[in-house]
């Protein structure tokens, strides 16, 4: 035996009274692994052991074990393939995921498809089963692991073993009067939706994988687009061709609820807000509206600053007016997929010239933006920390210079409308403040007679009496007659 | 016969087609010098005679000769060039330069070069084609001067050709052998009565008495030191001609220098009788001078004449103008050169008071060489961006201002009275030093670029592009204000691997890494676990604004390694600082160390305090998981009978769970509750600056000393335990032994070895200026729970640490390069770069866990 970490585990017992027409020991013959022995067996991972912890004709359990290597998962399996960003202590190879998954498909495969050399009927037949698996480090909480495991038959607990600081570190146990195919095929499947991730690369063919594993089960859980998803690793092509598959044993078509109540606050920032807006697509409109205003001021040269992946220049490039554009982001990774999502490497000359992506930042000045008709920032001046808008209003207003400046940011009198949001808390992670109308409008005339503007602000989105829009606007004309004073 | 060609030039070979071109270019210049359109013609069509890609052999002609134009190197063009349009290309590539355009023309019978050209072996080359070229040649052989060439030479026979011998000569401007001492002068306008006293307190002595006639004055500098004026010495003032006569003597008996500025030369124009506007003082100038005699006018009218555009000196690192210089400029010669220097660049708009509006040169410059200039009143002279203006408007009412050189120390005289009135008020003082309102603003264009940074302290380091951008990224969006960001600092090595047994660090190693590099003197420091936080602290905001160029009110900031604020809450932070400041005035250390601000490099504890999330949703989970998952596996033994494979599996749980229990334990030790600023403790272990100082010179006994010192002021800063090392010593090797064995069994997270001097270089470059042994249960946060298991640790030993220790090294000298200039005054975007740097490199994929 390899000198591994000693992890994740599934105990299984099935249990059997006397009037039963079978003894609980016959768990041997329908997990084909006799009882009186140890078994053990290599998986890419690490080292799968079984064997039973008790074996009376009433009671048998079977303990599967997973020993894993946790250096391995660290280094990858050459050492090209460092994986050095991940981080090195982490419970991944402590609690059950995806490894164990592969371990009781590995040492159960005969099981799972239902069969038993020597107890072909009982195997087709429901008995009364516990189930306990852990630890799980669950990304969600105990109503969540409820919500999986109840629809289908299970009464189940969930215990925390966190000790009040690892917040949803669990043991799950399962009981029910459960075919065993079944009961392995849905821990095979729903182990891996607990912890949220898989260790293998997921395609088409993991797609089939799990309809055979999946079935009329999944088909009819009311979780069904949230398993598919994360069984998928949210490749939402892939859960698409899924539960396209799996309709066909599906008669009710119930709506199911929405992933983001779980996870929420555990999502990636992107620009974007996605905590908490209206159902109207009221980005759509900021954009709609931004995009409406450029063309009203004949505009041609367009600095859009904080661009993301392109959004608002998608709007832009349609319309000739705009002869240049350039997307300005501190991401790299927005711009290198905003390049792809408009293929320029690709294009011709002519694009590439009106187009172009460059990396920039609001908290420092850039000559490069200087001479253009107008710049946008949509919904990127609260990504600014309040103490550092200074360096924006003197690298935008006072360097750069653009005739015309459209500014959108959240209202925070709107907040007060969102449910999920308590008082003073933010619409996104990564926003660094939010400010009333009252706030905005200050800070738009000061800047405005500080660098020689003219300033227009008005609400953005459906207006509310007492709260007014989600969003608000502020449009910014250089003034001519003002333009000493910077 | 002799040509003497500047040794800055772009040099055009003119004549038809076998009149010896090429030859001649071999034969006076080196290849690498000659850019010959035969050779680009062969480049882009693989055949040095087709004659149809003339566009495209002349544009990659242009490029060759011109990138070696931007780089200042002379320049030879090998083409017929016999067409005054293409003759006219040249010309126009070298003003772009600034280059001066030479005419070597090879004037010989077009019968002579017919006779050649059939002769040539390597191509042939129609008949009646130098006839041709001849003709057209010598069409236009005397407009020359005109086209632009500034110098011509003709040579018209092969005697001729055969005696010609070239000399380079470097260009006027070019004085770079010229290093001073210079006492270099703003602009005089005519004030006499300042300018003595200017030359009086600069310790002139005057050569003869004053007397109210023509003749020439003159002082001079008892140690040989040079005045050296800016330009404009006249009009507006009270007393040109004086001012004239002082200047002129000064530069003909070699104690002063000049270079031209738009006053002296609207004055030549006038002396030369072309037509100006009596205005802007010149009026007062050309009065007192119609007092004087024509020879006196004359001589005044030669003086002005001879003044250069600007010089380049100092080996290159001072450029003096009137109106400034461009860094493309300096040191070359063109109309655009002389028109900028005097002038200064201007777009042609006009501002309210009807003056030109000044193009802000100096906010871009970057140059190595300082330029100083004058030329723009300003209330101070002052530095920005390696420039500095020394016109203070002495005829406005102002001050007459020297700056010496290199001393870079300024005298100044008051007016006496204001003499004119400024159409444009100067400007007021601000708040700001000139270079802290100009680093109000960064710009993100300065640091996009592969940068290589000269570090004093050791090699140059090099940024590579990504890691730039990557750092500018968490800068945008995580960085505090820049200008408190003086300085970031490395990371530290790990100590090489201990090779076998149950420990991965060990002192014996890092006592045999330095011991083998010759080291004698060690420190040895404790290691606090906490989080790294720099803090700058200064007496109070006013010193902040002042030194700093603050404005956001703080007196001081605590930020992380990498650049964030360390509190998220402004209130305590101010606390903090305003705490420590209060530390280094009871114990005297503001004026022990002449400073009113100080940086301190230091570990902020407790751990939780930064890191509690991280530490509960990565540690201690990580603990409970592992622990949990021996315990569930312990208690399905528990009922039944152990095989020997299960027997090992029951050890190895038991093995897991205790060492599950170490981590949350080791953990737990770096953990307490904070609710004020009472709960944190600060554990500075370097000074590294304060005005005018980096203590990187002072040996780390000297930092500790001074620290405890602090310490002993506020319970809220804590020492640091040392111990000063020999490695040569056994008793020393032992005692740093059990300190680290006993220290780290404590729970401690380990300690630091160092040598004392701080700096020291070695045969093969930068020691490591320190590194960590840590303690074998700590190294369980780092490496996982059961790192030591031995199937594990085996593995773990194999950890590269040559590329750590290069990257420590780097950072290491980059980040006190940043440091230095900082103390020296730099411009914002030159400490910037280094701190923008050490964070790149931070970017560089090195195992985290060394």
């Amino acid at each position: 035996m390899t000198t591994y970490l000693l992890t994740m585990q599934l105990e299984l017992t099935l249990f059997a009274k006397a009037s039963d027409t079978y003894v609980a020991t016959d768990l041997g013959y329908l997990l084909h692994k006799n009882p009186a022995r140890v078994f053990s067996r290599a998986i890419s991972a690490g080292t799968v052991t079984v064997f039973y912890s008790e074996t009376t004709e009433t009671r048998c359990t079977a303990v599967l074990y997973v020993d894993v290597d946790p250096i391995a998962l660290v280094r990858g399996k050459n050492k090209q393939d460092s994986g050095l960003l991940d981080q090195y202590v982490n419970t991944r190879p402590y609690v059950a995921n995806s490894i164990l998954s592969v371990a009781i498909n590995k040492s159960f495969a005969q099981s799972m498809a239902g069969k038993s050399k020597d107890r072909q009927a009982l195997a087709e037949q429901s008995l009364s089963f516990n189930a306990v698996v852990g630890p799980v480090d669950c990304q969600g909480d105990e109503e969540f692991v409820l919500s999986l495991f109840e629809p289908l038959g299970y009464s189940c607990s969930v215990n925390s073993v966190g000790k009040g600081v690892a917040g949803n570190l669990f043991s799950i146990h399962l009981s029910a009067s459960v075919r065993l195919a079944d009961l392995l095929n849905q821990l095979y499947v729903l182990i891996p939706v607990l912890d949220n991730s898989k260790h293998w690369w997921v395609d088409e063919d993991e797609v089939e994988n799990l309809f055979n594993k999946g079935g009329p089960w999944l088909a009819q859980h009311p979780k069904r687009d949230l398993i598919t998803k994360r069984a998928l690793k949210h490749r939402r092509e892939l859960a698409d061709i899924l539960l396209d598959r799996l309709s066909v044993f599906d008669d009710s078509q119930e709506p199911t609820e929405e992933e983001a109540n779980i996870t929420a606050g555990k999502t990636q920032p992107t620009v974007a807000d996605t905590r908490s807006e209206p159902q109207v697509r009221l980005h759509d409109q900021r954009l709609e509206k931004v995009a409406q205003l450029l063309q009203q001021h004949a505009v041609n040269r367009v600095l859009d600053i904080g661009c993301g992946e392109g959004k608002l220049i998608k709007r832009l490039l349609k319309n000739p007016q705009f002869t240049n554009i350039v997307g300005v982001d501190p991401s790299i990774r927005s711009l290198r997929k905003a390049r792809e999502i408009f293929y320029l490497e690709d294009a011709g000359l002519a694009l590439n010239e009106r187009l172009q992506f460059q990396l920039g930042s609001l908290t420092y000045a850039d000559r490069r933006l200087r001479g253009f008709d107008a710049a946008t920032l949509v919904e990127v001046i609260e990504h600014i920390d309040q103490n550092r808008l200074i360096a924006l209003e003197r690298s935008l207003f006072g360097d750069a210079r653009p005739g015309l400046i459209i500014v959108t940011t959240p209202n925070s009198d709107y907040n007060a409308l969102f449910e999920k949001l308590s008082a003073g808390e933010f619409r996104h992670d990564d926003h660094r403040f939010e400010w009333s109308r009252e706030e905005f409008n200050a800070w738009c005339n000061k800047i405005a007679s500080e660098y020689g503007y003219n300033v227009h602000t008005e609400p953005l989105g459906p207006v509310d009496d007492q709260y007014g829009a989600p969003s608000q606007l502020a449009a910014f004309t250089v003034d001519m007659a003002g333009a000493q004073i910077a | 016969m002799k040509l003497a060609i500047p040794d800055f030039a772009l040099v055009c070979l003119i004549g038809a087609s076998g009149s010896g071109k090429s030859g001649f270019a071999a034969q006076h210049f080196t290849a690498t010098e000659v850019v010959s359109s035969d050779e680009c013609r062969a480049r882009v069509t693989d055949d040095a005679t087709t004659l149809d890609a003339n566009e495209d052999t002349f544009e990659l002609l242009q490029y060759i000769a011109s990138m070696r134009l931007k780089r200042r190197m002379l320049t030879v063009i090998d083409a017929t060039s016999v067409q005054k349009a293409d003759r006219a290309h040249l010309v126009s590539l070298g003003r772009r330069f600034h280059a001066l355009p030479v005419a070597i023309v090879l004037d010989l019978d077009p019968a002579l070069c017919e006779e050649r050209n059939k002769q040539r072996k390597d191509r042939t080359v129609k008949t009646n084609v130098a006839q041709r070229h001849s003709k057209s040649l010598r069409k236009n052989l005397r407009g020359l001067q005109k086209e632009g060439f500034r110098q011509v030479y003709i040579l018209r026979s092969l005697d001729e050709i055969e005696s010609v011998s070239i000399t380079r000569e470097p260009l006027w401007t070019d004085q770079r052998g010229e290093h001073g001492p210079f006492d270099i002068i703003g602009d005089v306008h005519g004030c006499y009565e300042e300018l003595s006293e200017l030359l009086l307190s600069l310790g002139y002595v005057f050569d003869q008495a004053y007397e109210d006639n023509e003749s020439l004055l003159s002082a001079r500098h008892p140690q040989g030191r040079q005045a050296f004026f800016v330009g404009d010495i006249t009009d507006r003032g009270p007393r040109n001609r004086d001012c004239l006569r002082l200047v002129m003597g000064m530069c003909a008996n070699g104690t002063a220098r000049i270079v031209v500025g738009n006053h002296d030369y609207k004055l030549l124009q006038y002396l030369r009788g072309k037509k100006v506007n009596l205005t802007h003082g010149l009026d007062l100038t050309a009065a007192e001078l119609s007092d004087c005699s024509d020879e006196f006018r004359q001589q005044v009218s030669k003086f002005i004449y001879d003044i250069r555009s600007h010089q380049w000196l100092d080996d290159g690192n001072l450029v003096i103008a009137h109106a400034g210089l461009k860094e493309s400029m300096h040191g070359r010669g063109s109309g655009a050169v002389r028109s900028f220097a005097m002038f200064g660049e201007t777009s042609g708009a006009v501002d309210e008071f009807g003056l030109p509006v000044r193009l802000e040169w100096a906010r871009d410059y970057r140059g190595k060489a300082s330029v100083v200039f004058g030329h723009t009143p300003v209330p101070d002279a002052q530095w920005l961006n390696n420039t500095i203006c020394l016109d203070t408007g002495c005829v406005f009412g102002g001050k007459l201002t020297a700056l010496r050189w290199p001393e870079k120390e300024i005298i100044e005289v008051n007016a006496h009275k204001e003499y004119a009135t400024p159409v444009k008020p100067i400007a007021a003082v601000r708040g700001f030093s000139a270079q802290q309102d100009h680093d109000l603003l960064l710009y993100f264009d300065d640091f996009v670029a592969k940068q290589r940074i000269e570090c004093r302290l050791g090699r140059a380091v090099t940024i590579p592009e990504e890691n730039a951008l990557a750092a500018l990224e968490s800068m945008s969006r995580f960085g505090i204000d820049p200008r408190w960001l003086i300085y970031l600092p490395p990371t530290m090595a790990a100590c090489p691997t201990t090779p076998s047994g149950a420990y991965l660090e060990h002192p014996q190693q890092a006592l045999e890494h330095y011991r083998s590099r010759g080291i004698k003197q060690l420190v040895a420091e404790e290691k606090h676990m906490g989080s790294r936080a720099l803090l700058v602290v200064t007496r109070n905001p006013e010193v902040a604004s002042s030194r700093f160029g603050t404005d956001d009110g703080k007196a001081g900031v605590v930020y992380t390694r990498t650049g964030k604020a360390y509190f998220n809450d402004d209130a305590l932070e101010a606390q903090i600082i305003a705490r420590i400041s209060a530390a280094m005035q009871a114990s005297g250390l503001w004026q022990e160390l002449k400073t009113d601000w100080v940086l301190l490099d230091a570990e902020l504890l407790p751990w939780s305090a930064k890191a509690l999330e991280m530490i509960n949703a990565q540690y201690l989970t990580t603990a409970i998981a592992a622990e949990n998952s021996a315990n569930m596996l312990l208690e399905a033994l528990r009922h039944r009978t152990l095989t020997e494979e299960l027997s090992q599996l029951k050890e190895k749980a038991v093995l897991q769970q205790s060492n599950a229990q170490e981590l949350e334990k080791v953990v737990g030790g770096y953990c307490w509750p904070v609710n004020s600023i009472e709960d944190y403790r600060i554990a500075p272990f370097h000074i590294l600056a304060v005005e005018g100082r980096v203590f990187v010179d002072q040996p780390h006994s000297w930092h500790m000393q001074f620290l405890e010192k602090l310490a002993a002021e506020d319970a809220v800063l804590t020492t640091t335990g040392w111990k000063e090392i020999n490695p040569f010593n056994d008793d020393d090797c032992e005692s740093l032994i059990t300190w680290w064995t006993e220290h780290t069994g404590n729970g401690g997270e380990g300690l630091v070895l160092k040598p004392m001097a701080f700096t020291v270089r070695g045969s093969k470059g930068l020691i490591q200026p320190a590194m960590k042994m840590r303690g074998k249960e700590y190294l369980r946060i780092i490496y996982g729970p059961d790192y030591d298991m031995p199937h594990n640790i085996e593995r773990l030993r194999d950890r590269g640490l040559g590329k750590k220790f290069s990257l420590a090294e780097r950072e290491y000298v980059l980040g006190l390069e940043g440091l230095y200039r900082f103390v020296e005054n730099a411009p914002l975007a030159e400490v910037h770069a280094c701190a923008l740097g050490v964070l790149a490199l931070e970017s560089e994929p090195v195992d985290p866990r060394l």
